[in-house]
């Protein structure tokens, strides 16, 4: 079968202007060959930075933001597109090539109707009449198991959910029928519950159509189940290529090893200790609306261990720290604390209440202050509570640093002069720097790469072993919970739905949202996704 | 360090010697501020290089004090709009509710009247001192202050950097000018060049309507309206303050437009 897309030896270059020095050119990809024939789909997997979305832009010979494609052959249909006229790219995106962004809410024009923004690429191109492309539209909504297919397009983008709006997208690739398809991360933004709806869309589509897809991810899980070969890149460089069988089962190199193992954790249960922090029939709700965001939520945590709080979002997990932090007092309930009652609201609290109590966010970057150095954000928390000053104080940022695993000349380096972990990591010896009994982890993860995200989790394991601190661990990715937590709290519209130890909470049976959260994690095998579908189906034809 | 463009560099120059010659106005000038040394417009020559004015005094000397009264006042009232509205505006963005909602809604009220007109209306109402000229100035140009800090600022608030501050127990102050401040700092210093410049001409303005600098001090402004008359009968001597006027404004531009660049490149060191 011929090659719809063939990529041979691609190198693409950027001008970096690094602020103070003379800008310099630097490759963002090098020496990278891919071949995808009809009806297969390759996943292109990688770190952040590790060059998949470049290669898979140029895919049709587009570079953003300066980027330039400057060596080597992009074969799309047996044609080297690398060098093509603007003329000659514009009658060849939207038609033999179309692509699928990360952010559907963000790419959606939200002023105009669905189906006017589905159809346009094949109204554009002449491929088809207003009916004929409207026809197609509705039956690939069909397709993609969308509500109500005739009348969908008629929606505006804000009036369907994130993961409709995805599919959407889906359907506007696919309307022109193209030879490829590029979904560039389709599901990273949406929580594992909607995840799998789209992917089982996706996988549909593109075995229903038949047309030669790139999928670009940083979940090797999520690449498992729809990918026929399996490219790994790093900085760049091709890593391993070979088929997603190989890549999964037998991956030869050390950095695909790691990727596939990655999440190996073992953390064992600790038995049932006096609670640090105990909530009880907190009830909360924002001001001006009616709503309960939390619902009569009882939870213990004991001390020195780490209590996961699960759930997808909108499920009331971040506004359960808001609430234990103060920054939204309960409306009703009780919250102790370190065998006090904390005041609901923050004002009140005190010096010792805060300091007990510290936090770690999603993003590193804008909970440090861009123009504070690192010796500024840790010391601060040690004059604050401790009065520590001058030598004595750098003295202890310096331990604290140690104890991060970040040794010597750290200190006086600013946040944006760190990688995204190094800068997680400051945020951790923050909260430390406090001497906290409970710090709460929201999301902390989530936004790092898996790799990683396992370092920082082993950190924050060791540091519970070491200093005997509870973690109240907030997150929506099943896979951190089974390395970290000793007891979960399942979180789904405002109310706690499942609340135990790890191995009670994992172990079946289940109640139905739990059921679901917890079939829907991508895992690491082949044929995942249809052993989920098959025993969904039956147990639905069951009941 | 990177170059200094060239229009920078001319706006720096320009700006540096026109505060040189203010501050040193006294040492400077060839002659006393009021002193009669010649003829009704006498014209230009070797011991009057911008000729007399309107009654005989050196044009060139009341330039020179005139360039001390307009950057001495337009100075003042810039660091007072400043600092008045820097810190209400970071205030009613940290502290939000009743305390934001009054402070904004006053700044609107009185940023509802054109401030050339309410100006002239106050400064009839008191008496027309160099203090008071100051202090109207100031606290009319602070509502605008006030709005760009509390803009700047509600978007800084809702970082967690700042967040984080506050769960430390942080006092509302330390938050300003610890948390704050120094994020905000590149939008207002940028801010300050245009502000001053705005100062310079609000002052001309005033003086040139009789309600700014009084007689026989003088300002820029104050001394376009003495020799305007002279205008109808071909006489150029209002023309030098009008043009130093323009020269300052441009030169403090050039200055203000670097310092924007240099400094939003450096924003947070985030992006580019």
């Amino acid at each position: 079968m011929p090659n719809v897309l063939e990529i041979k030896g691609l190198r693409i270059e950027a001008t970096s202007y690094p602020p103070g020095e003379p800008p310099r050119d630097v490759v963002l990809v090098d020496d990278v060959s891919v071949a995808v024939q009809q009806g297969r789909v390759l996943g292109l997997i990688g770190e952040s930075g590790a060059g998949k979305s470049t290669i898979g832009l140029s895919a049709m010979a587009f570079g953003r933001g300066g980027v330039r494609l400057t060596g080597g052959q992009i074969l799309l249909n047996g044609r080297d597109i690398r060098s093509a006229t603007a003329r000659d790219l514009r009658s060849l995106r939207g038609r033999e090539v179309t692509y699928v962004a990360q952010s559907a809410a963000a790419a959606f024009n939200p002023a105009k109707r669905l189906m006017q923004q589905v159809i346009e690429t094949s109204l554009q191109h002449n491929l088809m009449t207003r009916p004929e492309a409207e026809a197609r539209a509705v039956d690939l909504f069909r397709k993609l198991g969308l509500p109500n297919p005739e009348t969908f397009g008629n929606r505006y983008p804000h009036q369907v959910s994130g993961g409709q709006l995805q599919r959407a997208m889906t359907a506007m690739a696919l309307c022109p029928k193209p030879d490829l398809v590029i979904f560039d991360e389709p599901t990273t933004a949406l929580d594992v519950t909607t995840q799998i709806d789209v992917l089982v869309a996706i996988k549909a589509a593109i075995r229903d159509t038949g047309v030669a897809a790139l999928y670009i991810t940083h979940d090797l899980a999520v690449v498992a189940q729809v990918a026929d070969d399996i490219l790994v890149l790093r900085g760049g460089k091709k890593v391993e290529y070979g088929s997603t069988d190989q890549i999964i089962n037998a991956p030869r190199e050390a950095y695909t090893q790691a990727l596939v193992s990655v999440r190996s954790i073992e953390h064992h249960e600790k038995p049932e200790a006096a609670p640090v922090l105990s909530v009880a029939n907190v009830t909360a709700r924002y001001k001006g609306t009616s709503l309960d965001v939390l619902k009569n939520v009882t939870l213990d945590l004991a001390a020195g261990q780490t209590l996961a709080v699960v759930g997808e979002s909108g499920s009331g997990k971040s506004t359960l720290a808001r609430v234990i932090t103060g920054l939204l007092p309960a409306a009703q309930g009780r919250i102790s604390f370190a065998g006090r009652k904390l005041s609901p609201d923050l004002a009140s609290r005190s010096k010792d209440d805060l300091r007990e109590l510290q936090m770690i966010y999603q993003m590193a970057d804008t909970a440090m202050n861009p123009r504070q150095t690192v010796g500024t954000i840790i010391g601060r928390p040690l004059e604050f509570y401790f009065g520590l000053k001058g030598d004595a104080k750098r003295a202890r940022v310096q331990e604290l640093l140690d104890e991060i695993e970040m040794g010597a000349g750290f200190i006086d380096r600013y946040p944006a002069e760190l990688s995204g972990g190094q800068k997680q990591r400051v945020c951790i010896a923050r909260a430390l720097a406090a001497k906290p009994k409970l710090i709460i982890c929201d999301e902390v993860t989530s936004a790092l790469d898996p790799l990683v995200a396992d370092g920082i989790l082993k950190l924050l394991l060791n540091l519970q072993a070491r200093e005997g601190v509870a973690y109240l661990f907030i997150t929506h990715d099943l896979a951190t919970v089974r390395a970290i937590a000793d007891k979960i709290a399942v979180m789904y519209r405002g109310q706690v739905v499942r609340y135990g130890g790890k191995t009670d909470v994992l172990t079946p049976p289940f109640d139905d949202y739990t059921d679901l959260l917890l079939s829907s994690v991508p895992e690491m095998q082949l044929g995942w996704l249809e052993q989920v579908l098959d025993r969904r189906k039956m147990e639905s034809a069951g009941n | 360090m990177r170059r200094i463009p060239l229009s920078a560099l001319v706006g720096l120059i320009l700006t540096g010697g026109f505060f040189f010659v203010a501050i040193f106005a006294q040492l400077i000038a060839p002659y006393k501020m009021d002193e009669l040394v010649g003829g009704v417009w006498d014209p230009i020559s070797a011991a009057h290089w911008l000729g007399t004015d309107s009654i005989g005094r050196d044009l060139l000397t009341r330039m020179i004090y005139g360039a001390q009264v307009t950057i001495f006042v337009a100075t003042c009232s810039t660091i007072l709009s400043f600092v008045t509205g820097s810190v209400l505006g970071f205030l009613a963005a940290t502290a939000g509710g009743w305390l934001d909602q009054a402070l904004s809604r006053f700044v609107d009220l009185v940023m509802a009247i054109p401030t050339l007109i309410l100006s002239l209306v106050i400064l009839t109402a008191v008496d027309v001192t160099t203090l008071n000229l100051i202090l109207v100035m100031g606290f009319l140009d602070a509502t605008r202050v006030f709005r760009l800090s509390r803009a700047v600022a509600v978007d800084i608030t809702v970082m967690d950097y700042v967040e984080a501050a506050r769960l430390r127990g942080e006092r509302q102050g330390w938050i300003i000018f610890s948390e704050i401040l120094p994020n905000a700092l590149s939008p207002l210093v940028a801010e300050l060049g245009l502000r001053f410049i705005f100062a310079v001409l609000f002052i001309s303005t005033l003086s040139f309507l009789g309600l700014g600098v009084q007689p026989p001090l003088a300002d820029w402004g104050g001394l376009v309206k003495e020799n305007s008359a002279g205008l109808v009968y071909g006489i150029p001597a209002a023309l030098a303050p009008a043009m130093a006027i323009a020269a300052l404004a441009i030169s403090v531009n050039l200055v203000a437009d670097w310092v924007l660049s240099r400094t939003t490149s450096l924003k947070g060191g985030r992006g580019a």
